[in-house]
């Protein structure tokens, strides 16, 4: 193992420290972390494929920029130096930002998204930008325009989505931190199935100014990371108000580091934990659900009490959110007509294209089948005559499962289920099968149609493939620090029984990496 | 089919017959300093795509944020006009594809807006001197954002054959107030006058209120007409027309007149209307078809999920209703009172649209007298002449204070003041510097002006015959030759007692 590599596989909090201590410099993490990228990645062909673009040129000169500010003895925050990854649907002043779709092929923003400008203004070197399913829709990340991103637990296997980029970057060292945007589940769901923690904030816990929406009311921007620890210290980072986000909560967030702290000595007593009926059971893959029994057990033991709640209306979330993420979506994706930005295609065959023509050739030819699939289940559901009966009846669906949550919250302080039904599947195994790729999202969906938090925290591997297995805590509103301290708490007792994090098996390095490379 | 080859009715035809509906959408652009939804200048006039952000452009991952002051002028306006104001009202995206609008939907506001149920007073003077009210019902005040500008090159200037298109966001995101009435019915033969009365009335409101430069040559009110006829005496509602863009007042009146001669001449014909969007077209006066709306777009409106609800408390509401104006009857009252004018002084003026202007000529010093002469003899004749709204026209109420000024000092007479709002109208300067230019300052000179006596005295001895005999009336025929000779420069009145002191008279 190169010295190199030993870096990459500390915490971003041991980074922090070792950066305070002086024992290494920015520019050396940032280094060592770009050479893991240029070892593993590879393209989309072979490898991770974590990254749609890296940016090492601007990533080193702001851990030269860092290690500055520390030689005089100011360093902007505690990650001051600790380099991160991105996920491509965040804007970057300078950086391309494609969303993973052909329709913003080579387009790079003239602004940086505001928890963007919160890690250049912390400190952060960006390595780049991760990959993700087209406009965040996807459980897989194979629906990237610029091929699929592959889990370093298994190669063979996806990531998860839609940021499948961001949890496998940081699960095969390429990046201690990332950040994700979770819409239905992609910060979660990624997180189980690549042995990450993920952390879904409470809605309008972090600015959305920059996320380039895909259901702008279910939206959240949140920390990829591999301890619970690094997620609070980058959640704390990256959260907040910001006044250009009108849907961003005007309050101090919780102390999420404390939580966090708290949690790691391993005691929970008084605290109540509500067990999801309907998130178990059929549809749940075995080892999955031993492994959320075992964690259980644990909570127990660290001192919680554990109930079963119901949550009647779940079952219906799945209903509601096809109904109303596409809605959003389909408005939101209007803006992608070749006029201002982006891919222009002229249509074949006609001599003098009026800007309708050239709307629909780019389109047709700048959008996936999954974003097109949703693009037209949203303007169904809109349309004149059909909105009560989707759209309306949707939007009480939602309010009915903030109702389920507040019952179950007056119970207990926080409610736990396994993020994903499964643990990761095979790459093309459910590409043509959207239904299927749809249930993955079953455990994790109503957090976003209530603007709860979630996390999802590695419980170890699942008995009959060997692959990382989630445990989801979710928590009320602006209750933020709960799922820290119960994350933490998890955690170490985890580590303590496993003698350490999980560790991913060697990945094949010396890969050819090629910018931009499509499968 | 096309409007140029439909025969209209006679005006008094269509009223035999029919029972006109009307209603009107106004449009009022805010003058606030910045955007609806970012912090983007608004002013008029800046180069092309130089006041702009990711926001207004619709850039991937901008995100809107309400203006507080578009919206304490919206909830001013709603006040003014008598209307309920929302306790909780969102946003709502209007969905449709157009190169103008940076994210292919209007924020906008649907079925929740932020003002509703009001109404306005609207009086139109009748032939016997008297004036008739009508009540004009409101049915909401909105907000939304204007889209960008279109400029079609090419021969015809319009998108239809247009070499290429290029467009300008400055306009993007404005902040616009939608004013939108109940059908107006009852007005019968008045419906032109009534039309045209109740968007001046409203721009009048508009400008006492100060939230808009309610410049309707500029596009800052643009009005949407729309118009229908039923059979007289049925109280149904026929299908209405939409007339886009009329910009302005003589245009609201003529367009309502023409689509009434227009439905009647289809319906005549044994035809029916189509529901469309018509233009209105300035130079002709005929309105041709726009795009039809009957195979409607869906414009699939849902919450904006960006913004959150505005929910002005109603101490806020009760704190901006302190800040209204008087309303426009008990001000014309107070006016009329305060200026000593005629009943029919003050309908002509209020007619000529030059009440604000006549109050402030006379607040720049100028007696009620002079300023109403000024605005509706000569300037109100100039800007019928010219097309153009009397606030249109280019002279201002301080310009004309200065030239009644000047007047009263002797500088120039009323003649030559009108040389001077000439020189105003084309751009000359001040009135001090186009007299100056124009060498209009009345000869006090009385070296030349008596020179001048002289030659008009020899060169008219009979008329100097009878002066001398004591017919002073004859010293007119005198005066206007010396007059004459001076190019109108001199004053008239020491022109005469110099010609009455040389004659001994």
């Amino acid at each position: 193992m190169s010295a190199g590599q030993d870096w990459t596989t500390r915490t971003a909090a041991e980074l922090a420290d070792a950066l305070a201590a002086g024992e290494v410099t920015s520019v050396e993490l940032t280094q060592a972390h770009l050479d893991r990228i240029a070892a593993v990645d590879g393209s989309a062909i072979e490898g991770v494929h974590a990254f749609l673009h890296v940016d090492a040129e601007g990533a080193l000169a702001a851990a030269r920029a860092s290690d500055e500010r520390r030689a005089a003895g100011s360093p902007a925050t505690f990650l001051d130096g600790v380099p991160i990854a991105v996920k491509d649907v965040l804007t970057t002043e300078g950086m391309p930002t494609t969303c993973g779709s052909r329709i913003l092929e080579g387009w790079v923003p003239p602004y940086d998204a505001t928890v963007v400008a919160r890690l250049r203004a912390a400190g952060l070197p960006i390595l780049g930008k991760t990959n993700m399913d087209e406009f965040a829709m996807g459980s897989s990340t194979e629906h990237s325009a610029y091929g699929p991103t592959r889990n370093p637990w298994d190669l063979e296997r996806v990531p998860g989505g839609s940021g499948g980029g961001s949890a496998a970057a940081v699960a095969a060292y390429e990046a201690p931190l990332a950040l994700g945007t979770d819409t239905g589940g992609s910060i979660r769901q990624p997180g189980a199935v690549t042995g990450t923690v993920g952390v879904k904030p409470t809605y309008g816990g972090v600015s959305r100014y920059g996320l380039v929406a895909m259901a702008n009311s279910l939206d959240q921007v949140g920390p990829v990371t591999r301890t619970v620890l690094d997620a609070a210290l980058l959640h704390e980072l990256v959260g907040g108000h910001d006044p250009r986000d009108s849907t961003s909560v005007d309050q101090p967030l919780p102390d999420l580091v404390g939580a966090a702290r708290k949690g790691a000595t391993g005691d929970l007593s008084g605290l109540r934990v509500g067990v999801v009926t309907e998130l178990q059971g059929e549809g749940y893959q075995a080892g999955v659900q031993a492994r959320f029994t075992e964690s259980l057990d644990l909570l127990v033991a660290a001192g919680a009490e554990v109930v079963e709640v119901s949550c009647p209306q779940f079952v219906h979330a799945l209903a509601a959110y096809y109904v109303l993420m596409p809605s959003e979506a389909s408005s939101n994706l209007a803006k992608f007509d070749a006029m201002r930005y982006g891919l222009r295609v002229l249509p074949e065959g006609v001599p003098d294209p009026s800007a309708e023509e050239v709307m629909r050739a780019t389109r047709d030819a700048g959008f996936g089948d999954e974003v097109k699939r949703r693009i037209i289940l949203g303007t169904y559901a809109l349309s004149s005559g059909y909105y009560d009966a989707y759209y309306g009846q949707a939007q009480k669906v939602r309010t009915l499962i903030s109702r389920d949550f507040e019952a179950a919250f007056a119970q207990v302080d926080v409610l736990v289920s396994p993020t994903s039904p499964t643990t990761a599947f095979r790459l093309g195994e459910k590409l043509d099968d959207p239904l299927a790729m749809y249930l993955n999202d079953l455990a994790t969906i109503p957090a976003n149609l209530a603007g709860v938090p979630g996390i999802s925290v590695p419980a170890g591997l699942a008995e009959e493939d060997g692959l990382p297995v989630g445990f989801q805590v979710l928590a009320p509103a602006l209750a933020d620090d709960r799922l820290y301290r119960v994350g933490a708490a998890l955690e170490a007792a985890l580590h303590a029984r496993w003698g350490g994090p999980l560790t991913p098996p060697e990945l094949p390095a010396g890969l050819d990496r090629r910018e931009g490379a499509s499968a | 089919m096309s409007a140029a080859t439909t025969t209209l009715v006679p005006f008094e035809d269509v009223l035999a017959t029919y029972d006109p509906a009307l209603g009107l959408e106004v449009h009022v652009e805010l003058n606030s300093a910045t955007k609806m939804f970012c912090g983007c200048p608004t002013e008029f006039g800046a180069d092309p795509n130089t006041q702009v952000c990711p926001t207004c452009l619709g850039l991937p991952g901008a995100m809107p944020a309400v203006n507080r002051k578009a919206v304490e002028s919206a909830i001013r306006i709603g006040l003014a006009l008598n209307c309920e104001i929302a306790e909780w009202c969102r946003f709502a995206r209007k969905n449709y594809f157009y190169p103008d609008m940076p994210k292919n939907f209007q924020t906008s506001q649907y079925d929740e807006p932020i003002a509703f149920e009001g109404w306005m007073d609207v009086t139109v003077p009748t032939e016997d001197g008297e004036v008739e009210t009508y009540r004009v019902e409101i049915e909401r005040a909105h907000m939304e954002e204007d889209t960008g500008k279109s400029l079609h090159v090419g021969t015809s200037g319009r998108i239809h054959g247009a070499d290429y298109s290029l467009v300008d966001y400055n306009r993007a995101g404005i902040p616009l107030i939608e004013i939108v009435t109940k059908p107006i019915v009852g007005a019968g033969a008045r419906a032109p006058e009534v039309a045209k009365a109740y968007v001046a009335q409203l721009r009048d409101l508009i400008v006492a209120l100060g939230v808009s430069d309610a410049r309707m040559d500029q596009g800052s009110i643009r009005a949407d007409v729309n118009l229908s006829l039923a059979p007289k005496g049925s109280g149904v509602l026929g299908t209405r027309t939409e007339t886009k863009n009329v910009n302005s007042l003589r245009s609201v009146e003529r367009a309502v007149r023409h689509e009434m001669q227009r439905h009647a001449a289809i319906l005549g014909g044994g035809g029916s209307i189509l529901q469309e969007t018509r233009h209105w077209h300035e130079d002709t006066g005929v309105t041709t078809s726009g795009r039809e709306k009957s195979d409607a777009e869906d414009y699939r409106y849902f919450p904006e999920p960006d913004l959150v609800p505005v929910a002005p408390s109603r101490e806020w509401v009760e704190e901006l209703r302190g800040t209204l104006p008087e309303n426009p009857t008990q001000r014309r009252a107070r006016l009329q009172a305060e200026w000593g004018y005629s009943d029919l002084e003050m309908r002509d003026t209020v007619g000529a649209g030059a009440l604000t202007l006549v109050e402030e000529t006379i607040a720049a010093g100028t007696s009620p007298a002079a300023a109403r002469k000024w605005w509706l003899s000569e300037l109100a004749r100039r800007a019928n002449d010219a097309g153009v709204e009397l606030p249109a026209l280019g002279v201002t109420p301080t310009q004309v204070a200065a030239v009644q000024a000047l007047v009263e000092g002797g500088s120039i007479n009323d003649k030559l003041a009108r040389q001077v709002f000439d020189g105003l109208i084309a751009g000359e300067g001040t009135p001090e510097e186009v007299v100056e230019k124009r060498g209009l300052a009345i000869v006090s000179d009385e070296g030349a002006l008596s020179e001048a006596v002289d030659d008009a005295i020899a060169a008219n001895p009979d008329v100097a015959a009878k002066i001398r005999d004591g017919k002073v009336a004859a010293a007119g025929a005198l005066i206007g030759a010396v007059m004459k000779q001076m190019r109108g420069q001199a004053d008239a009145g020491r022109v005469r007692e110099l010609i009455l002191e040389k004659l001994g008279s």
